[in-house]
């Protein structure tokens, strides 16, 4: 592990980005035209709008991030550059983490767009800590980023890999509760729900949202996403191989 | 004795198959040589074998007195696979830029890089927007960035025009006359003549390994094109 190294990939990733304006503009956008697009369906109730407006502020930069880091990941692989990578004093800790660190930043500024659209035009009021809830969907793009490291192994074609999102978000996502509270849901997908990391997640923004008090349910929920994230990393990084058949 | 490479009775399967069987190759360090042999003789098999990214059935392979694809080996080997390992997205620069935070080697390297690879002139331009001989000349330029002391060229020279060649083919000559190793495959059997050493490969077993002049003098061909086939007619003799 090298400061300079995880540094330098971070940078090249970001740059990397920057040259492809076009899906930096989807993914900052597409999450402000769906949080719009929900609040005027919602127009009449505004309470449900109000209730899933902090889910979807934890949602978006999850999904996003796992989609992104995915084909990222992919399209290193079978460019050859991986190959190259890891046949350098790299350690792959610095690749995944450089990864995770760029679409960190870019996921601060997702959020931030998010929270202002938010808080402003939509006049959604936040009654917990503004804080609480940064460092959450921030936490959670980089859950959405060490997963998509993990599971971006399973892809061998860049089909494969978007097919991942359907495949393992949106369950998640769906279990979380975005639709139908957890406890209306039968027993058997309570208990799955609670084995996923995104449950808690998702909890955990929507209970910073709702009061400034940091209760031992908080802590739980940061503490299942802080220790989710590092295990997804060293997971990502048993399946970058230096040696391949 | 000084070897950069030494392997010893590597056998490597690939889709179930032997690609390189029970090969022994040892060179001195300082030496340029060709891995010459036709497509799916198993070079590039070989070539990862040495860089220690290739999963191996059998043998040793030490590289510059460390395993192969060990952390100290990382460190000597510069490796430039056969298709271009570089980022489209990124210019000449920041590629070799970000290779060479990643190698730890100082900034001036890069622009000493890219002239030693005649791209001076595009060092500004978009990697993904070169033509395909440019791409392999990116490519080749982060691996000299460290200057290490064992080079392995997967095919770098393809798809350029003689006079590049002729240009790479010194560059290759002159870090071997300053001690590097240099290990380049080819199919193109004439521009091994610039080696001082060729080894043929063919259907994953060493068939011929000498230098350029003994090699002809020994088969009495008129170039090593001739040479190869009766390399490989003497291996199909019967008895
Ligand atoms: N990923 C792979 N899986 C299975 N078999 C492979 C794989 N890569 C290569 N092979 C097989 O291994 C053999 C040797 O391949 P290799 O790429 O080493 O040949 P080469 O000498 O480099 O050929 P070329 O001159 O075309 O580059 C070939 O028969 C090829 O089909
Ligand atoms: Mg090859």
């Amino acid at each position: 592990m090298s400061l300079r190294r995880t540094a330098a990939t971070a940078w090249r990733v970001l740059r990397q980005l920057r040259r492809d304006p076009r899906t930096l503009a989807l993914m900052m956008l597409v999450p402000l035209v769906l949080m719009a697009l929900l609040r005027y369906m919602f127009n009449d109730d505004r309470t449900v709008f109000d209730r899933i407006a902090p889910e979807l502020i934890g949602l978006f930069p999850f999904v996003l991030m796992f989609v992104v880091t995915s084909v990222a990941m992919l399209r290193e692989r079978s460019s050859g550059t991986l190959e190259r990578l890891l046949a350098t004093p790299v350690a792959k800790l610095d690749i995944l983490l450089g990864y995770a660190l760029a679409f960190a930043a870019t996921a601060l500024v997702q959020v931030g767009l998010v929270l202002a659209l938010v808080l402003g035009p939509l006049q959604v009021t936040v009654r917990g800590s503004l804080l609480l809830i940064v460092v959450f969907a921030v936490l959670d793009a980089l859950l959405g980023a060490g997963l998509g490291l993990c599971f971006s192994a399973l892809a061998r074609t860049e089909f494969q890999a978007v097919q991942l999102m359907p495949a393992l978000v949106f369950p998640q996502a769906l279990l979380s509760g975005l639709f139908v509270p957890r406890s209306a849901m039968i027993p058997p997908l309570q208990g799955l729900a609670n084995a996923l990391p995104l449950t808690y997640a998702v909890d955990g923004i929507t209970r910073a949202a709702s009061s400034t008090a940091f209760g031992t349910e908080l802590l739980k929920d940061l503490l299942v996403v802080l220790l989710c994230w590092p295990l997804a990393l060293l997971v990502g990084a048993l399946t970058l191989r230096r040696r391949t058949p | 004795m000084n070897y950069a490479v030494e392997v010893r009775g590597l056998t490597v399967v690939r889709g179930g198959r032997p690609v390189v069987a029970g090969v022994d190759l040892v060179v001195p360090a300082g030496t340029l040589v060709g891995l010459l042999g036709p497509s799916g003789a198993g070079k590039t098999t070989l070539m990862r074998a040495l860089v220690g990214v290739q999963r191996i059935s059998a043998g040793s392979v030490t590289v510059v007195g460390h395993p192969a694809g060990s952390p100290g080996a990382r460190h000597l080997v510069g490796y430039v696979t056969q298709a271009p390992a570089v980022y489209g997205d990124l210019t000449v620069r920041e590629n070799l830029a970000y290779f060479a935070s990643i190698l730890g080697v100082s900034g001036s390297r890069v622009a000493a890089a890219i002239r030693e690879v005649s791209l001076e002139g595009r060092a500004g331009d978009r990697v993904g927007n070169l033509a395909g001989g440019e791409v392999s000349r990116v490519s080749l330029a982060t691996a000299l960035l460290a200057s290490p002391p064992l080079l392995i060229l997967d095919e770098p020279t393809v798809g350029l025009d003689p006079l590049l060649r002729e240009d790479l083919w010194s560059l290759f000559a002159r870090l071997a006359a300053e001690g590097s190793t240099v290990l380049v495959s080819s199919h193109v059997m004439d521009e091994a003549r610039r080696c001082q050493r060729l080894v043929l490969l063919r259907a994953g077993r060493v068939v011929a390994d000498e230098a350029p002049a003994a090699l002809l003098q020994r088969t009495r061909a008129s170039d090593l094109d001739g040479a190869f086939l009766q390399v490989v007619r003497q291996l199909e003799l019967p008895g």
